[in-house]
């Protein structure tokens, strides 16, 4: 894609904390993936993934959604020798409300554990926004067993599944590679990939240890005891890359697999590419708190359209599928290629009006969306207590 | 069924809490509880139950004097303006199982009040003595904030004292400072009163009562299930019962597949493809249902799991 930018010094800007555009861009991917120097997810590793699950690969993977990796035929070659991987992914709880956006690793994490039958662990950083978004201690804990509900309504096999808030577990074997990490890191280091300043207080300094510490297994003695060259494999949004490349960066010497990372381009908000989803403008994206009628409201008025000013121009140029945000949530949730490929070509040719597709896009969304809630509703205090009991896992392979 | 007053007033006794007491003609409201124990030591309390937008129920127990405003309570427990109201009547009989006019910390006590948070004004830890209705209005008693605690811990509560006067900020930085108090549980409401036939009070259980399951058919939107405040928990309480219930869990499967077969087998399915019909309709069944399927299997033994899990942690090791 030819990008007028070149000449720009101003980049792209891509961290944990902050995601922007180019000038009023869209997020280059391909220079990203030069920049992190992180791989493409080709169609070949699909294909494989597909012949390994016997089961047709993830939407998500045939859109092209996780669309980069590390290490990840590394994961695929040794699960065919027999040599198993589990699974590690998180959130940090920083609000109430998810929305669709956040579901997508989650529901992408479900899937790789359902098709390789492998142990998951999930770590709630309610330490993190305790720091940064500068919540009490009692509402980020809080805030974490709320979203864990969220999160196992997704459906997560409790029998293969560890969800853990830092406030709860820090300590023991997971303390002492967190410290085993951070003697490995120099403050330097930490400045130059999260770019902390003097002013920032040492909570956030010595925080990435703690993200970095779940990619090894013997933080987890209750579960993987004695499997210390077990692989783990880590779905991410592709901002979060900064953190495990220092854990990458670190895992040899400590005598451990380097992490593996499967990653995902970030979900765009309703007003298009270039608007952020923020969590203090409830337009800007579907909440899994949204009714029908709020969900068809929102994508009818806020969703970004690709098509043309007037029924004419429409029916002459087609649409801007490239823009059209309708589109691109399809591509993100809707299940059948062959319907897809269809309204892309009849849209594009300008035969399909926008109405339509936001009309399709509005069913999928909310039995998506209802179908969470139903889950949601059936998941208790004690369950939420279950999946975070510290507690072997007797099947988790099989 | 709920506990009687000398039920209450027994177990205050095992707990060696003291109390003195005293018989009047039945009261409804605090005004008139004043003119038979007004004169008496103790500080007269005045208790409201509050039902908030999603069936969530709380007592509110203060001292007469003390100004409580709904709004502002209804801001401090993160459910927005106006999200507090007060209960409804048959609310009073099904789940705290109390008469009008006598709402108390004690109706706690009751296995139907278990998710009922209860916000105890701070100016009762203040008071020498309180006095309170022992689940019936025809009697009042008078503890002290330790002995009403003891009771409280007792019967698994944790007392919560609150300033119900403050009126601390609410926003985006500033999280409502009361949001810990707000019951998280499923949602556990009995139906109203039309739909239940035989039981008085509220087996959640008993739900052979509903006979009318719901038919969830695939790829069509649902109606919006926040519409109104009156539909959305009778849904829940299904829900949380059919997963542990294999016999309603097989009902659901049975339901959503007849529903396919029964669409898909009509006269021009059959004239066109004929024999191919039974084949077709099945392969449509696996695609329709088999994600679906999948995944209330998966809550189903989540749910079996966690009964486990919670059974075990009970579990009390053989006595040698």
């Amino acid at each position: 894609m030819e990008n007028q930018n070149k000449e720009e010094e101003e980049e792209q800007i891509v961290t944990p904390w902050e995601v922007a555009a180019e000038k009023g861009g869209k997020i280059d991917y391909d220079k990203l993936i030069d920049k992190f120097g992180c791989q493409r997810l080709d169609q070949s590793l699909i294909d494989r993934v597909a012949a390994l699950t016997r089961r047709s690969p993830h939407v998500f993977l045939r859109r092209g959604v996780f669309f980069a990796h590390r290490d990840f035929s590394d994961v695929l070659d040794a699960y065919e020798r027999g040599e198993k991987f589990y699974l590690y992914t998180g959130r940090g709880p920083s609000s109430e409300a998810l929305h669709l956006g956040h579901l997508v690793p989650f529901m992408f994490t479900k899937y790789l554990q359902d098709a390789f039958k492998v142990p998951l662990v999930i770590q709630l950083t309610d330490d993190e926004k305790c720091m940064w978004k500068n919540l009490t201690v009692e509402e980020s804990q809080r805030l974490a067993r709320e979203n864990a509900k969220d999160i196992i309504a997704c459906g997560f096999d409790v029998s293969r599944t560890f969800i853990f808030s830092d406030f709860d577990y820090v300590g023991g074997s997971f303390y002492k590679n967190m410290v085993r990490i951070a003697k490995c890191v120099t403050y330097n280091k930490v400045v130059g990939i999260f770019g902390f300043s003097g002013e920032d207080h040492i909570g956030k300094v010595s925080f990435p240890p703690v993200q970095a510490a779940p990619s090894f297994p013997s933080s987890f003695p209750h579960l993987f005891s004695g499997k210390d060259s077990l692989r783990c494999l880590i779905p991410c949004a592709i901002d979060q890359d900064p953190y495990f490349r220092m854990t990458r960066d670190v895992a040899p010497r400590l005598g451990y697999h380097k992490p593996a990372l499967i990653e995902s381009l970030f979900f765009p908000a309703l007003q298009g590419e270039t608007g952020k989803m923020s969590a203090s403008d409830p337009n800007s994206a579907i909440y899994v708190t949204d009714s029908a009628k709020d969900i068809k409201n929102k994508v009818n008025r806020y969703a970004f359209s690709g098509g043309q000013d007037s029924i004419e121009n429409h029916r002459k140029y087609g649409a801007n599928l490239e823009v059209d945000i309708p589109i691109k949530y399809l591509g993100f949730f809707l299940e059948d290629d062959a319907e897809l490929e269809y309204i892309r070509t009849e849209y594009g040719a300008g035969r399909m009006l926008t109405g339509e597709v936001k009309k399709r896009l509005i069913e999928v969304l909310t039995e998506l969306v209802e179908r969470h809630r139903r889950a949601r509703a059936a998941v208790t205090d004690e369950m939420v207590d279950a999946f975070m009991a510290v507690r072997p896992l007797p099947n988790m392979f099989s | 069924m709920g506990h009687t007053k000398e039920q209450l007033l027994t177990r205050l006794q095992e707990l060696q809490i003291d109390f003195p007491r005293y018989e009047h003609p039945v009261v409804l409201t605090v005004e008139a509880q004043a003119k038979y124990v007004g004169h008496l030591k103790g500080a007269l309390s005045k208790n409201l139950f509050l039902k908030d937008k999603k069936q969530r129920f709380y007592i509110v127990s203060a001292l007469a004097e003390t100004k409580v405003d709904l709004k502002v309570l209804s801001q401090r427990l993160g459910l927005g303006k106006g999200g507090l109201r007060m209960a409804p009547e048959e609310a009073l009989a099904e789940i705290l199982q109390v008469p009008l006019g006598c709402v108390t910390p004690f109706a706690l006590v009751n296995e139907s009040a278990r998710h009922v948070s209860l916000l105890l004004d701070q100016g009762i830890k203040s008071q020498e003595c309180c006095f309170f209705h022992p689940l019936s209005n025809d009697m009042s008693i008078t503890v002290n904030a330790r002995d009403l605690d003891k009771f409280l811990t007792s019967i698994g509560k944790n007392p919560a004292y609150v300033d119900l006067e403050a009126n601390p900020p609410v926003g985006k930085d500033q999280p409502p400072d009361l949001a810990t108090l707000v019951p998280s549980d499923a949602k556990i409401v009995a139906e109203p009163p039309e739909k239940q036939v035989s039981s008085q009070g509220p087996e959640r259980n008993h739900l052979s009562v509903n006979n009318h399951p719901k038919v969830i058919t695939v790829a069509k939107a649902v109606k919006p299930s926040n519409a109104s405040t009156k539909e959305k928990s009778p849904d829940a309480v299904n829900l949380s019962i059919s997963y542990a219930d294999p016999d309603k869990f097989v009902q659901e499967i049975l339901e959503k597949t007849t529903s396919i077969v029964l669409s898909e087998i009509k006269e021009e399915n059959i004239e066109r493809n004929g024999e191919q019909l039974a084949t077709i309709v099945s392969n449509n069944i696996s695609k329709q249902l088999g994600l679906e399927l999948k995944n209330i299997a998966t809550i189903f033994k989540n749910t079996a799991y966690t009964e486990g899990f919670k059974a075990g942690i009970h579990h009390q090791p053989k006595r040698m």
